[in-house]
């Protein structure tokens, strides 16, 4: 699994990558009450709106760590947005996007960067 | 026992004492004034009529043929006292501007004159319709224009949409003034750039006319980062939304360049006044590069938040702008009266359109003049000064105890302090916020700017008294001492004295119960 510094993570299968919000980014958004998440089809460049996260504390924009084409969305998180509080990085992923280019996946943190940028925050 | 002369007696008798088993719960529920109330669903009635209606006419009915209705349509039917008291009773379980200090920062909570209410009710202002013609309500269209001078001249700006009914409906008209003034040019641009400490409203406004949002991040002083703004910005940019003073309770600084980068690439400069209360008469944004401000009326220029009916957001407009404002607005017949310029033609040509069916808020605008008059250009003036004295008495007050994200230099209207200072007491800013209702005050606004953790944004408004901010001063450092102290207990189940304690936010948000429906008989 890699991550953002803006609290997203990665994980790789083949070309495809499972996105979600990182369990630092969960808890410190509180309960979710909403999650917007993308369209399948669409198109995303590393760093667009991806998706919208809403807490009882706050909304924030969940950006795509990679570029490609969302393949599928997570339906469960519109009726049940508290797996994202459950299970954040694993049954709380919010899309899986095919990769238009792999190699942007090897600029991502992985667990040990990730967690050393939390220390420092 | 003491007794009056009439044999009853005058104070508790000795030896009793005033057992906390009594306190609560008492044998109705109630707690003394406080007491419980349903929905005035709940209340019911369905068999009586609080009103005295004449019988009807039986015959007519056959002209409804099978809509005639055969059951009760379910409505209460309460007296008028039981009517008054459902929402005395009511408006008893809130706070109130009435009741205390009510610092919500970016609100400003002040008091609402009683002058205004006063003015508001005059027959001539209150007691006309949108409809009647001109000539009979030239004295409302006076006070329209005149509200209209002030507002122009405070803010240096040459014209004034004043229809819009609150602030993000303000913006929402900036925001398509600029866009028909782009479309004018057959330049239809697609992005606006919002601060990350702008009010939500800012980019939700510019998401709804069909922009895309882009964020320009924040200086580790709390503002603007130039630097990044002048990297985004290039000619696809239709405006720049900026809040000054800013979220955090501090001025721009930087404004003049702001304004001076947005024109640069032929984008409009977008200043969001809800807190133009910090530096009314003090500073004319117009003189700073503003091209479109909203002004809260509800804030700067006293009138009631809800209560007293709905809000007005005027938006001053710039020479550039101008042509594009909606209808109506009002100009001077030459000959001492008023006329309501209506129609998309002649000077109107460009008009956008309209943000509302008619003319806007006519009690809100009264209010707002009367406000205006009794300060005067000095008091509006000292209005600004004395918010700002206000806020910095409360930062430095409680600087000692609680941190600061900016902990340099004054702020303006409001206070900002971030929820360091609560690290390893297991009580967070929203628990703090809860012990405030019990404290009896309004807790301050929480997790507001998004961008400074735990943030508690204390607003206090230039109409408190140095006894009343002294008052509000004691109780959140006894809070922020018991917290320190590990009282953790009293926070962490607080409110205890509200009507309702701790509710579940997150519940409310996932399955709101939104609609009362009867229970089956």
């Amino acid at each position: 699994m890699r991550f953002t510094k803006d609290h997203e993570w990665v994980l790789v299968d083949g070309d495809i990558a499972t996105v979600g919000i990182t369990a630092y980014a969960a808890e410190q958004l509180g309960d979710v009450v909403f999650v917007e998440t993308p369209e399948v089809g669409k198109s995303v460049a590393k760093g667009d709106n991806m998706a919208v996260v809403e807490s009882v504390k706050a909304a924030s924009d969940v950006y795509a760590p990679v570029s490609g084409e969302v393949i599928e969305s997570n339906a469960e998180l519109s009726s049940a947005p508290e797996t994202v509080n459950a299970v954040p990085e694993a049954g709380g992923w919010f899309a899986k996007i095919k990769l238009s280019d792999p190699s942007e996946v090897d600029e991502l943190m992985d667990k040990t960067a990730y967690d050393a940028f939390l220390e420092g925050l | 026992m003491t007794l009056n002369t009439v044999g009853r007696p005058t104070r508790m008798e000795e030896g009793v004492s005033a057992a906390s088993e009594y306190l609560h719960p008492t044998l109705t529920g109630a707690r003394g004034l406080l007491q419980d109330e349903p929905l005035i669903f709940e209340l019911g009635g369905w068999e009586k009529t609080g009103v005295d209606l004449p019988d009807c006419d039986a015959s007519q009915s056959d002209d409804l043929g099978d809509l005639v209705r055969t059951a009760r349509i379910g409505l209460p039917g309460l007296s008028e006292p039981e009517t008054l008291r459902h929402y005395v009773r009511l408006s008893q379980k809130n706070h109130a501007i009435d009741l205390a200090l009510y610092p919500l920062g970016s609100c400003t909570m002040k008091h609402n004159p009683r002058l205004n209410e006063k003015m508001a009710r005059l027959p001539g202002f209150a007691d006309i319709h949108p409809l009647q013609p001109e000539s009979t309500v030239q004295g409302a269209l006076s006070l329209m224009d005149r509200l209209a001078h002030w507002l122009k001249t405070l803010t240096g700006m040459p014209a004034v949409a004043l229809s819009p009914k609150a602030g993000a409906h303000g913006e929402l008209c900036g925001l398509l003034a600029i866009r028909a003034a782009h479309e004018a040019k057959g330049d239809a641009r697609k992005t606006v750039l919002v601060p990350m400490s702008a009010h939500g409203t800012n980019p939700a406004t510019a998401a709804f006319v069909g922009y895309q949002v882009v964020e320009i991040a924040q200086t580790d002083d709390g503002r603007v980062d130039l630097a990044d703004l002048e990297a985004k910005l290039h000619d696809d940019v239709a405006a720049v939304m900026v809040t000054n003073p800013n979220t955090c309770g501090l001025f721009e600084r930087d404004i003049i360049e702001i304004a001076r980068l947005t024109h640069a690439v032929g984008a409009y400069f977008y200043c969001d006044g809800a807190n133009f209360n910090a530096i009314v008469g003090r500073v004319r944004p117009g003189d700073l590069g503003v091209d479109a401000m909203h002004i809260n009326l509800h804030k700067t220029f006293s009138t009631p938040h809800g209560g007293g009916g709905p809000g007005a957001g005027p938006v001053v407009l710039s020479a550039a702008l101008a042509p594009f404002a909606p209808t109506p607005w009002i100009v001077s017949t030459g000959e001492g009266g008023f006329d309501l310029i209506e129609e998309a033609k002649a000077d109107a040509a460009q008009t956008f359109g309209r943000m509302c069916a008619f003319h806007g808020q006519m009690g809100m605008f009264v209010r707002a003049y009367a406000y205006m008059r009794s300060h005067g250009a000095d008091g509006l003036r000292q209005v600004a000064h004395d918010a700002v004295l206000n806020a910095n008495y409360i930062k430095a007050s409680l600087k000692d105890l609680m941190t600061q994200p900016f902990p340099d230099g004054p702020c303006m209207h409001e206070a900002l302090f971030d929820d360091a200072w609560l690290d390893g007491t297991g009580v967070t800013t929203l628990d703090f916020a809860k012990a405030m209702i019990d404290e009896g005050f309004h807790p301050m606004t929480m997790y507001f700017p998004l961008v400074v953790h735990g943030a508690m944004l204390i607003e206090p408004t230039e109409t408190e008294s140095r006894a009343e901010l002294d008052r509000f001063i004691t109780a959140v450092r006894a809070l922020a001492t018991a917290a320190k102290a590990g009282d953790a207990e009293r926070f962490k189940a607080a409110p205890f004295h509200a009507p309702l304690r701790r509710l579940d936010e997150t519940q409310a948000a996932r399955k709101p119960r939104l609609r009362w429906t009867p229970q089956a008989a």
